[in-house]
């Protein structure tokens, strides 16, 4: 083996792997809205023409920035928490953080349907200590769907976050306390600033999950209240519209690209160990 | 430990973690219930449904089917995965830099549109199978997982080990399996494990790719959920949970659980 190659022999059979099956595959994807005949942006007009499908648009953006900002609230506490408790109760909360993550998404979701249905256990809850006289319906509502993403994706945010905040050297901490500084204070001015970058770290991975998940969307926003998932697989398995499934695609890829791009780039930006 | 963390945080986080773990509890409750419907406290125990799972032959297959793909999906992203993680490693030099972008790829592409150009290129464009063309969505799904692990073990190998034993006239492939790979195995299992799991729940990917005949227990269980609300469900799920909690034991007994926040 020529040792100038060995390098790329390696790597070989992995790079054709994602280039034959993701890098074309994709990129006929989004080909395939430019070029239809119909004029070069023409599935894009439709696809902002129609007020159904914008509806879904913003619903969507909608559904996951209140996901993203309300599982970071959680996520960033609850891991600060976490990363200062003593180490035998920090592995049990490091586990109970692994243990959802780890379970599927049909699982995690379905739990919901039990919890926010009509004889669900929330309701007769409520019923039975009397705040209400009859069942809501809580099912099928875009409140519904954030619960149950938030619920998805804080165990992501609490261990991308327990991972950051633990890198945070202990000296730091205690210069600050050492010099007056309240907890509070300590939180808010060292703490919170060396987590920046952690923080939009997961930010970004909760965003594009939510922006791009379809499980959670389906079975607890139903018709309803579709997201750009569910509208893509309604356009191509039920419509058999590959065009205009593939234009939602290519809305998805560019969105979350950017988002993902943008944010990392603010990322190394704000990096205050780096400067 | 930080004595001085506010009492109210405390509570915050304790109320987070009921959030966390209570609607899987509430599962395992309404696996157990002697009743036709979902509910929660169980009324009367059972485990009847966990019986009638195997009674439904769309769960018999879609199970074997998602054991199936992710032993052999996992394998595959393994096979092609470790050469490539010791190429980035050893021969970095050599490569571009934006080849291990390439490798990630497949996390950052949104797993539905991968899912749907795979079943208008792969599918129907090529008319593969539907099992093969699951395959081949499941392996790229979980080839991330296994470059990034195995790399990031690798990075912290001392190369001149191997190096020592080739000039001492080992041959490169039997140093490779005899110096390297024991020395990684951590970083195999745990690449491994992340792979499985990724495999066996996925949906997004899978959701294009089913076709008669053929689906997996993520899909198996949307279809189900939509037509029948019963307790087999949520004995399916407890299930998968025991599933996770095997796979979890593992990772603790060979690596110990804090290396999934690194």
């Amino acid at each position: 083996m020529p040792k100038r190659f060995a390098g790329w022999i390696l790597a070989f059979p992995a790079t054709v792997l994602v280039a034959l099956f993701l890098i074309v595959p994709v990129t006929l994807t989004i080909a395939t809205t430019f070029g239809d005949g119909s004029g070069p942006v023409a599935p894009y007009l439709d696809f902002f023409n129609s007020g159904f499908r914008r509806t879904v648009l913003w619903r969507t953006l909608e559904v996951s920035l209140a996901t993203t900002a309300i599982s970071l609230l959680l996520g960033f506490l609850t891991a600060y928490v976490v990363s200062r408790a003593p180490g035998r109760l920090k592995s049990i909360l490091i586990i109970a953080a692994v243990f959802p993550l780890l379970t599927g998404v049909v699982v995690r979701s379905f739990a919901w349907l039990i919890i926010l249905g009509k004889n669900g256990i929330l309701n007769n809850f409520l019923t039975w200590i009397g705040v209400i006289g009859e069942p809501l319906s809580m099912l099928y509502t875009e409140g519904s769907v954030i619960v149950a993403m938030v619920y998805l994706f804080t165990p992501l945010m609490i261990l991308t976050l327990v991972g950051v905040l633990e890198n945070i050297p202990d000296d730091v901490i205690q210069a600050s306390a050492s010099l007056g500084a309240t907890p509070v204070a300590t939180f808010r001015q060292v703490i919170f600033p060396l987590a920046v970058p952690g923080l939009i770290v997961g930010a970004v991975l909760v965003f594009t999950g939510s922006f791009t998940s379809y499980a959670t969307p389906q079975l607890l926003g139903g018709e309803r209240q579709m997201m750009m998932g569910t509208l893509m697989y309604q356009a191509a398995m039920v419509n058999f519209d590959w065009v205009s499934a593939s234009t939602i695609a290519t809305i998805m890829v560019v969105i979350t690209v950017s988002v993902v791009l943008a944010m990392t780039r603010i990322a190394k930006r704000l990096n205050p160990m780096t400067t | 430990m930080n004595t001085s963390m506010p009492r109210s945080l405390v509570a915050f986080a304790a109320v987070v973690y009921i959030f966390l773990v209570g609607p899987l509890i509430i599962v395992i409750g309404a696996a157990l219930s002697d009743t036709s419907y979902l509910t929660f406290p169980p009324q009367g125990l059972t485990f009847r449904w966990f019986e009638n799972i195997f009674e439904i032959s769309a769960f018999r297959r879609t199970i074997v089917t998602s054991m199936q793909l992710a032993f052999l999906a996992t394998g595959l992203a393994l096979l092609v995965g470790i050469p490539a993680a010791y190429a980035l490693n050893r021969h970095r030099i050599q490569l571009p830099s934006w080849l291990s972008t390439v490798f990630v790829l497949p996390i950052l592409v949104p797993e539905i549109v991968l899912g749907f150009s795979l079943l208008k290129s792969v599918a129907v464009g090529a008319s593969l199978p539907i099992f093969l063309s699951l395959l081949i969505g499941h392996t790229l799904i979980v080839l991330p997982y296994c470059v990034r692990v195995i790399s990031a073990s690798l990075s912290s190998f001392d190369f001149s080990i191997e190096e020592a034993a080739i000039s001492l006239g080992s041959r490169p492939a039997k140093t490779f399996f005899t110096i390297v790979l024991p020395n990684v195995r951590s970083g195999v299992i745990a690449a491994f494990i992340l792979a499985f799991i990724t495999s066996i729940n996925d949906v997004s990917t899978s959701l294009f790719l089913t076709g008669p005949g053929i689906s997996t227990l993520p899909i198996q269980i949307l279809a189900h959920v939509e037509q029948f609300f019963d307790p087999t469900i949520a004995s399916v799920s407890v299930l998968l949970m025991v599933l996770t909690v095997a796979v979890m034991a593992i990772v603790e007994r060979t690596l110990g659980l804090t290396f999934l926040t690194k």
